[in-house]
């Protein structure tokens, strides 16, 4: 293997420990870490937990070099050292896995790893390369085919080739952001089980971002909990019970709490029913085929799955998005397109995932954003003109009814933050009567208070007689919300199960395909 | 969770800051384009003053022609004010497709067609009709033409995914060699000798000028519609639909609104204008279709809508400005020893320095709406 690092500091493949010395960065007069000192010792496994805005990824960012702190210091290996850039970083020997693949889909494993070295020869002797990283693969407790396309692999196995790559470049200690976001319950186990392994052999010292609980009881050693860019807690994980860990990271908030479900009416009758739906996927070589699916009145399914196995195109083809090669949906027993007038007749709302960029104009303010629902039929009926001070009143009732955080209804919705766009997106879609509900990741990124809240409005949904169905990533969510779930793998519906009854165990089996 | 829409009431709008605080804010969110399109203009004038010094002549003395010629006496600001007519429609042609997102810049080819399908409705109307209806009908038939042209630009994006502004474009060369085709064959009027042309109109049925003035009707018929444009597209559910599209279709989309519908409907609408442009040309200006009508405003209106940010009330006094501009075209030349076509590198330097500074919205803090609502 050809020298990654010019600095023999520290050696690769030997953990090294990082130490944070009064970090402490501002934004102008935002401060969004506050004086954070922390000690990463040789070959742990260390968590970090807080909310979306903790300062979580402000201190990962200064370690790496992507920010300058405004003030403290960082010690790699016990000395005091200079990372100004992620370069620097690297020098040291600190690397970072993001949440989101890195890799290029269309070259090899091997391609992948050579090309991301910091210094790659004009002409590449392939030979040698593939020899070389035959020797490094055997040292690594991972096994990953480097001959094929990175677009081939599973979501689990690209995860894995991300980390491998950064111990390729020589990394003796890895931050992991959020790392098992995108795999099945198996995949991250074994995943972050190998891991574990080799922080166990002092190969490796590790930072994890994560925000579940269960995940960072099982691997890490340690835990540092932020919360608005102060450290509130920390220590060996066995000596913090996971209430502790929780209460710690929101502080004194009080959660939004589920109503209590209302049995659904046996009789109740599918307002939402799909039968042999067919249309091409996202590359439009595969297809997606919803045999047979029922919604009914009062109930939420769920639908459950890895990302990108046909939920986003199912979603689609709800809201008008991907026209149907075959086969049919139904709603209130009627052929439904997903028109304006449709949506208004069958009071069909629709709140699609990442809803600032599927569900708002972002330039345009809240107060219009929150009218597009109601612009032309102000009064009930069709109207060909649009009062603005009817806007203002309308949007101005729901930002209160639904405590969105503006600083103002002309502000564009873009200036708002994730959470309360999505407070604004409810606010629209649930305001008047609602017989079905289709919602797709709503708390994907959100805090827990914006999260609770916003399960909560879609129970309430429920119990008032909407048909829901809730299309998520997040298994714990599903569990907690639906009546029912399904799961869908490779375009299909492959599973279905009542969740009271699942066993996550056979969820994620059928998940990751094996059926 | 039932609200009834009759029984929203006054509620909640999130804390209002003072009078003055709330008068300033809507004052920095006003002003910012206003200062940024004056800023671009200053940056684009130095650039260009460094073109005619590099040239050997005087800025100063160009610019001080550019008033005299553009708005220096009554003569040339009606002179400017006709140049302008022209412009506010092919401009319009560009503001309502770019409402929905859509960068059209074939305005040129949608005032050829219209011009000459003017002339063509013109041969029976004026055998049949008094000036009045036959000018209406000249100009229904310019809209339609303008309109289908265009609409198919539109529908050729939604339903089959073409680069809009891509095929407007090519699309305006076509319709510019089918103006050529017919000025040349079928409607040429046979005493047209050096210039084909078609038959001239008869002088009372061309359109008039203004009371009082030299400027013909064809400048308040501009100043109209954009005065409606504004209208449709801020006070009424038509308008807002579209700027929902304009604002990101996959939101729209899942409103259900018939985001199609909506483009077809408004290109073809841009198109009309600049197919009225073309029949203004020819009822008031050249008395027939003939190539003369090609005279770059189609794309001069490209300049004129992007500087105007898209905005139709905003277009009036741009078009003015930029028409002024143009009619100083001549005196430049004659004064200076300056090619003519001086004014089009102005105008490209004008427009490079306005995309340019696209990328400046949001960055002053002083147009910040929360910095003076914090502060008052």
């Amino acid at each position: 293997m050809a020298v990654i690092r010019d600095r023999p500091l520290p050696a690769a493949g030997q953990a090294v420990s990082v130490e944070t010395l009064g970090m402490t960065m501002r934004f102008g007069s935002f401060t969004a870490l506050d004086d954070v000192s922390l000690r990463f010792p040789a070959g742990g496994f260390h968590a970090l937990l807080g909310e979306n805005g903790a300062g979580k990824s402000t201190l990962v960012k200064c370690i790496m070099g992507f920010y300058r702190p405004t003030s403290g210091s960082l010690m790699v290996g016990g000395r005091e050292v200079e990372v100004a850039s992620p370069r620097d970083a690297a020098l040291y020997g600190l690397g970072m896995v993001y949440q989101h693949f890195t890799l290029v889909p269309s070259l090899t494993g091997a391609e992948n790893l050579v090309i991301s070295r910091a210094e790659v020869p004009a002409v590449i002797d392939w030979a040698q390369e593939r020899r070389a990283l035959a020797d490094f693969m055997d040292r690594m407790p991972f096994d990953i085919p480097l001959d094929r396309p990175v677009r081939d692999l599973a979501a689990g196995q690209k995860q894995k080739l991300e980390i491998v790559k950064q111990l390729y470049l020589g990394r003796s200690f890895l931050v992991l952001d959020e790392p098992t976001s995108v795999l099945t319950p198996a995949e991250a186990d074994e995943m972050l089980g190998l891991v574990r392994g080799m922080t166990e052999r002092g190969e490796l010292t590790v930072l994890m971002i994560s925000h579940k609980f269960h995940e960072v009881r099982k691997f890490a050693d340690t835990v540092a909990i932020l919360r608005r860019g102060r450290l509130v807690g920390g220590g060996r994980v066995d000596g913090i019970p996971t209430a502790e860990m929780a209460a710690m990271m929101i502080g004194d908030v009080k959660l939004a709490e589920l109503d209590d479900r209302v049995p659904t009416d046996a009789g109740a009758k599918p307002v939402l029913r799909i039968s042999r739906a067919v249309a091409p996927d996202r590359s439009g070589l595969k297809a997606v085929e919803i045999a047979d699916l029922d919604v009914r009145a009062g109930e939420i399914v769920g639908i459950a799955g890895i990302s990108g196995n046909g939920q986003k195109e199912l979603a689609e083809m709800l809201a008008g998005q991907r026209p149907l090669a075959s086969g049919g949906i139904l709603v209130g027993g009627r052929s439904y397109a997903a028109s304006r007038g449709e949506t208004v007749e069958h009071r069909v709302r629709f709140i699609p995932e990442e809803p600032l960029q599927n569900a708002c104009a972002p330039k345009m303010s809240v107060a219009e954003n929150l009218y597009f629902r109601a612009f032309d039929r102000a009064g009930g009926r069709h109207s060909f003109r649009l009062s603005k001070s009817a806007m203002r009143r309308y949007a101005g009732r729901l930002v209160a009814d639904f405590k969105v955080r503006t600083s103002s209804l002309d502000s564009p919705i873009a200036a708002l933050s994730g959470g309360n766009v999505q407070r604004a997106v409810l606010a629209r879609e649930l305001t008047g009567d609602v017989d079905l509900l289709i919602v797709a990741n709503p708390c994907f990124g959100l805090d827990f208070s914006a999260v609770a809240e916003i399960r909560a409005r879609i129970m309430r949904a429920r119990n008032a007689g909407a048909a829901v169905l809730l299309i998520s990533e997040d298994l714990d969510e599903l569990l907690e919300l639906s009546d029912r779930i399904l799961v869908m793998s490779e375009g299909r519906i492959v599973y279905e199960t009542k969740a009271q009854a699942a066993d996550v165990a056979v969820i994620g089996a059928h998940m990751a395909g094996h059926h | 969770m039932t609200i009834g829409m009759d029984e929203v009431s006054e509620a909640a709008i999130p804390a209002a800051g003072s009078w003055a605080g709330r008068l300033a804010e809507w004052t920095a969110r006003r002003l910012e384009p206003v200062a940024i399109g004056l800023g671009a203009i200053l940056i684009g004038l130095m650039l260009f003053s460094l073109f005619i010094l590099a040239l050997g002549k005087s800025p100063l003395m160009l610019f001080q022609l550019m008033y005299t010629g553009g708005f220096g006496s009554w003569f040339s600001i009606q002179n400017s004010l006709s140049r302008a007519a022209p412009l506010l429609l092919t401009a319009l042609c560009v503001a309502l497709p770019a409402r929905l997102g859509l960068i059209v810049i074939g305005g040129e080819g949608a005032l050829a067609l219209g011009g000459v399908a003017a002339a063509a409705a013109a041969l029976p109307l004026t055998h049949l009709l008094s000036p009045f209806p036959a000018l209406i009908g000249m100009a229904l038939a310019a809209m339609l033409a303008g309109g289908v042209w265009i609409g198919c630009v539109g529908a050729l994006r939604h339903y089959r995914g073409v680069n809009e502004t891509i095929s407007s474009l090519l699309m305006s060369y076509i319709a510019i060699a089918v103006m050529n085709q017919l000025v040349e064959g079928v409607l040429r009027d046979p005493a047209s000798l050096n210039k084909p042309s078609t038959p001239p109109l008869p002088a009372d049925y061309m359109i008039g000028a203004l009371p009082g003035m030299d400027v013909h009707w064809g400048f308040a018929i501009g100043i109209a519609a954009c005065v409606v444009s504004y209208l449709l597209i801020e006070t009424t559910t038509w308008g807002f639909a579209a700027r929902i599209a304009g604002g990101n279709t996959r939101a729209a989309e899942v409103q259900g609104l018939p985001v199609g519908r909506l483009i077809v409907g408004f290109t073809a609408l841009a198109g009309a204008c600049a197919g009225l442009a073309g029949m203004i040309e020819v009822a008031a200006v050249q008395g027939s279709a003939n190539g003369a009508i090609i005279a770059g405003y189609g794309y001069t209106g490209i300049l004129v809508a992007f500087l105007a940010r898209h905005n139709p009330l905003a277009i009036i006094p741009i078009a003015i400005l930029i028409g002024g501009i143009d009619a100083s075209g001549g005196l430049i030349q004659r004064r200076m020893g300056l090619p003519d076509a001086t004014v089009l590198v102005l105008q490209g330097t004008l427009f490079i320095v306005i995309l340019a500074c696209e990328t400046l919205y949001g960055r002053f803090k002083l147009f910040n709406p929360e910095l003076w609502r914090r502060n008052l």
